[in-house]
């Protein structure tokens, strides 16, 4: 197989990214590899059922219900298609991962970018980047603290890497000033940051907001 | 392969540009690549190991300097080439320009017939092994030792599938490291949980 060698010194010779974009769909279209439509479809799952909405459910029907809550830690799959959550077939296996005061557990993927997409939404920019992959599992505390999470050395960090097609999700801690709010006002505080790790819902990590 | 796409653990590397609630997709050429990542394995064209590997063979220049969906672009290229979809002449042609690919691939294996299994709370010893083909172990855990927290049910074994060398099937572990057994005297104190494929361990 000849191939362009990639020639960092003359990067001008490389086709600009949306023709490579381009050429790779016409071929796979050419071969009915690829339909027409599916880029439509593509768009209205990322947009409308791969969202942290979906997870965000998912924790406020635990943080309210605790039969719920020990299935979910038990397998967390069934109990998320309990809530019309469903995952990609080679995501065999969702592990819940709760956050206490005293435990803090964290998300990452350092060989490439995996993640529980359907279930917390796609990943971000900076879960994906060369700096989070590389520091994340070795300098957890710092990088936390470079984004705006400072936990006291009490708290014990677990940092979760993502090696395998098993998939993780943080169940956040309750805030206290939440008690008695409805499971809709409870979903509407969870972010996907809280489900990755790299935020907390309660004060003083967030504000106490309603 | 002890790739550039290995990073857990590198040194260097500064902060992490954080910007919450951003959208996903910054140029629609990137939802178009994610897009047809998705559509060529639900087409059966590739699984996601060959893909994953496709990505960790890219030339490290090239995959230092690509963004996340230039790097899902070139696996699909790389794929359909090697697959006979289309050639690299073809793509170039059609993109009008130099189309950059990845390396071959070196052989794969199969998993282990005499792996062992491993109970919740035993200790465990990555095995000491240096694999040309795909692997799914961190190179930051080789050799290190941590304990079984969990099992997962089997899923197809990295290093086969991303080669089409059957249908090995494995189940993994979750294993827990502390950061002072991964980089003694060099990490903060936290604990890092993996999940390891069973052939890639052995008894502590």
């Amino acid at each position: 197989m000849s191939q362009p060698e990639l020639n960092p010194q003359n990067p001008q010779n490389i086709a600009d990214i949306r023709h490579r974009v381009d050429a790779v769909e016409a071929v796979a279209m050419d071969q009915g590899l690829v339909k027409p439509g599916h880029l439509q479809q593509f768009t209205h799952k990322v947009e409308h059922e791969w969202t942290p909405a979906v997870g965000a459910a998912i924790v406020a029907h635990a943080w309210t219900n605790a039969a719920f809550r020990a299935r979910l830690m038990k397998n967390g799959i069934a109990a998320a298609a309990e809530l019309g959550a469903t995952m990609p077939a080679h995501h065999r296996h969702l592990v819940v991962l709760e956050n206490t005061e005293s435990v803090h557990n964290l998300i990452c993927c350092t060989l490439c970018s995996c993640t529980a997409y359907t279930v917390i939404g796609m990943p971000p920019d900076w879960y994906k980047n060369l700096e989070y992959r590389s520091r994340v599992v070795r300098e957890s505390r710092t990088v936390l603290g470079e984004m705006g999470l400072a936990l006291p050395e009490g708290i014990e960090m677990r940092v979760w890497d993502t090696t395998a097609d098993t998939r993780y999700m943080v169940l956040p801690y309750r805030p206290p000033h939440t008690a008695g709010w409805s499971e809709k006002q409870l979903a509407a505080i969870v972010t996907k940051e809280a489900m990755i790790g790299t935020a907390r819902l309660e004060p003083p990590f967030a504000a106490a907001g309603v | 392969m002890d790739g550039i796409h290995d990073l857990g653990g590198k040194q260097g590397f500064g902060r992490v540009e954080y910007l919450p609630g951003t959208q996903i997709y910054h140029h629609p050429w990137e939802l178009k690549a994610n897009a047809l990542s998705a559509a060529l394995v639900a087409a059966g064209l590739f699984n996601m190991d060959e893909y994953r590997h496709a990505i960790e063979r890219m030339e490290p220049r090239h995959y230092l300097n690509a963004s996340y969906y230039e790097r899902v672009l070139t696996a699909c290229a790389v794929l359909c080439v090697e697959k006979g979809v289309t050639t690299a002449e073809e793509l170039a042609r059609r993109a009008g320009g130099a189309f950059p690919l990845a390396r071959p691939s070196a052989p794969g294996r199969h998993m282990r017939k005499d792996a062992a299994a491993f109970a919740v709370g035993e200790r465990v010893r990555v095995r000491n092994e240096y694999v040309p083909g795909h692997v799914r172990m961190p190179g930051y855990i080789r050799g290190k030792v941590g304990v079984v927290i969990a099992e997962s049910p089997a899923f197809p074994f990295p290093d086969a599938a991303a080669h089409q060398l059957g249908h090995d099937m494995e189940p993994t572990y979750d294993v827990r490291f502390s950061t002072e057994e991964l980089w003694p005297d060099s990490a903060e104190r936290a604990s890092v949980t993996v999940a390891v494929f069973r052939s890639y361990l052995e008894k502590a």
